[in-house]
């Protein structure tokens, strides 16, 4: 790797890192210094104030918000997340699996979703306004437009209960279990999720692949006598998966958000599905710690994006230098 | 340029726009005209729970013993209404800014769109909840959220398609009329970006009802218990095997709405060609 390589990845992470800050410093203030207070949130509306101000002093709510604040922040980079309010365990411990099974979820969507969405796209381009490319093109649209907890009920009709009987409507994961040992029980999920992120992929990958199609190199290696293999595998598509990964990135981080609505759906065992609950509970710190992980997979993933944009396209890489 | 009615009227020959105009008008009427024909209250007590053959009760009853169907008729207009309020915060909002950015270009420029970079790093979803978590799930909260958080992702689009137009020799020729630089921005630069603008509307709409009806499945409705697609796919999909009524009905009607406004927003960005989107909601 060259020197600009490094200083422009190195910039990237600062990048990242500031705007995790920021990220923190607004999910803090959001959930806890605004003025709506987590002790009466905890007690409800009829407590007495003595009970109000007990409590606020237990959970430390009784001092300025940028000590709370630095407080949070300080135990978030040791790994304290403080207490639950609803459990009265240690977050870290409370979540530890969950956050694991959510990886896992996410994890095996991103793995089918990307080669099936390029697929999907790039054959769509080369049958350009044949039948394959207008299905696909009406196909992703509907699919793109139902929200995910819609898409996920609808495979449940069809595959789980009403229609057929084939697959389990629910994930089952006792506590203790891998992710992987119910593996009916998570193609539904995993299939929501795909069929929620990858129209988006291919539609972008069906651009990028007749734009490549089109160019003057494409036609220059045609010319040449190319097989046609060589000319799609080595020619047209690395070069249409550049522009397309920025939109890979985009819907992968998406993913974070979707699982919130989707583990609901089929009670899967995740961070998606104790959000809720710590949410309707008010538990603030299961809820900022959630929210911090959640919005840190955006981050992460779309600095990756950039990065890896810039490698995998030979023009950017030398505007570099 | 294309003026905003050539563009509907030519969006309107695609077959597409035609469907997506046709399921977005009947599921509104469905949402805004149920409520008044629906031969049960949206709470009222109708028989046993979860029955498929109770005398009067065309759908059967939910898991609480309530007509599915006058629920299905009541709880479509909540979220058509906040869905349209928070659509049109989000552009108003989020347009303007947008358009601002591209004109002033600069350290404007630069400030709101690193601070929209820090807003989008939150799944709305998520934002959404977290403001929940504090005030509970008002109405008013739920348009402000969806609505702000949605503007972000609008004002990037507009500023996009403003940046080239500010370029142009009649924004120059305006500056040198002396018009205001409000009215450069409003009443020169806007009419411009119309074509932007209406396929964003649609799109945003789209994932407007989305994120609502996704709230209220999570059980974020303003009054619990309220009748709402969302909620009662929630409410009664444990019931699903013996009164899959309670839940199809719901499902079907959020799927055709977003279809229908998908549709619509489809054929608007054909017509007004090169703006194929991406992500989603960025």
């Amino acid at each position: 790797m060259t020197k600009p390589i490094i200083l422009f990845i190195g910039k990237r992470a600062v990048f990242g890192v500031t705007t995790l800050l920021v990220v923190s410093l607004l999910i803090f203030l959001v959930t806890q210094a605004l003025p709506a207070d987590p002790a009466s949130a905890i007690l409800g509306r009829e407590a007495t104030p003595e009970a109000l101000a007990a409590i606020r002093a237990d959970l430390g709510l009784d001092r300025l918000w940028y000590v709370q604040y630095l407080d949070w922040l300080g135990g978030v980079l040791t790994g304290d997340f403080g207490t639950s309010y609803a459990t009265r365990m240690p977050v870290a411990e409370y979540l530890g699996s969950r956050v694991g099974y959510s990886f896992f979820l996410m994890a095996v969507a991103a793995l089918a979703s990307i080669p099936l969405s390029i697929l999907v796209g790039s054959y769509a381009a080369l049958k350009r306004d044949k039948k394959f490319d207008t299905s696909s093109s009406i196909g992703t649209l509907v699919l793109a437009a139902m929200p995910e907890f819609v898409v996920g009920t609808l495979l449940i009709i069809l595959f789980a209960t009403t229609v057929f009987q084939w697959l389990p409507a629910v994930t089952y994961l006792p506590p203790g279990t891998a992710p992987w040992q119910d593996l009916d029980g998570i193609i539904l999920p995993v299939a929501t999720l795909v069929i929620s992120v990858s129209p988006y992929v291919a539609r972008v990958m069906r651009a990028a692949m007749v734009e490549v199609l089109e160019s003057d190199y494409v036609e220059m290696a045609r010319l040449k006598g190319m097989p046609e293999r060589t000319v799609l595998w080595r020619h047209s598509l690395p070069n249409a998966i550049g522009p397309t990964l920025q939109v890979i990135a985009l819907n992968l981080a998406f993913l974070a958000g979707g699982v919130i609505v989707v583990e609901r759906l089929f009670n899967y065992p995740g961070i998606g599905s104790a959000l809720a609950d710590a949410v309707r509970s008010r538990d603030m710190p299961v809820v900022q710690f959630l929210a911090l992980i959640i919005a840190g997979v955006y981050v992460v993933t779309n600095l990756l994006a950039d990065v890896g944009t810039v490698l995998v396209t030979p023009r950017l890489r030398t505007r570099l230098k | 340029m294309e003026r905003p009615p050539g563009i509907v009227r030519q969006a309107l020959k695609l077959r597409r726009t035609q469907i997506g105009v046709v399921l977005f008008l009947s599921l509104a009427v469905v949402a805004f005209v149920g409520p008044f024909v629906a031969p049960f209250g949206s709470t009222e007590f109708v028989g046993k729970p979860n029955s498929r053959d109770i005398e009067g009760s065309l759908f059967g009853t939910d898991y609480f013993g309530q007509d599915v169907w006058s629920r299905f008729l009541f709880g479509g207009r909540s979220i058509l209404i906040l869905a349209v309020c928070a659509t049109a915060l989000g552009i108003v909002v989020g347009g303007s800014l947008g358009l601002i950015a591209a004109y002033q270009r600069g350290r404007i420029d630069e400030a709101i769109m690193r601070a929209f970079d820090i807003i989008l790093s939150f799944p709305q979803v998520l934002l959404s909840l977290l403001v929940i978590t504090m005030f509970g799930p008002s109405p008013y909260l739920i348009i402000l959220t969806v609505g702000l958080s949605t503007s972000p992702r609008i004002a990037r689009i507009i500023r996009g398609a403003a940046v080239p137009v500010v370029e142009r020799d009649f924004i120059a020729a305006a500056e040198a009329l002396g018009e205001s630089r409000r009215r450069v921005v409003f009443a020169e630069l806007l009419p411009n970006v119309t074509s932007a603008l209406l396929v964003e509307v649609n799109l945003r709409l789209t994932y407007s009802v989305g994120l609502i009806a996704s709230l209220a499945f999570l059980g974020f409705t303003p009054t619990p218990n309220a009748a709402n697609w969302g909620l009662m796919i929630q409410e009664n999909r444990v019931a699903l095997v013996v009164q899959p009524w309670g839940v199809v009905l719901p499902t079907l009607a959020i799927a055709l709405l977003t279809i229908g406004t998908g549709l619509i927003g489809d054929g608007l960005s054909r017509v007004s060609a090169g703006i194929d989107r991406g992500g989603k909601g960025e």
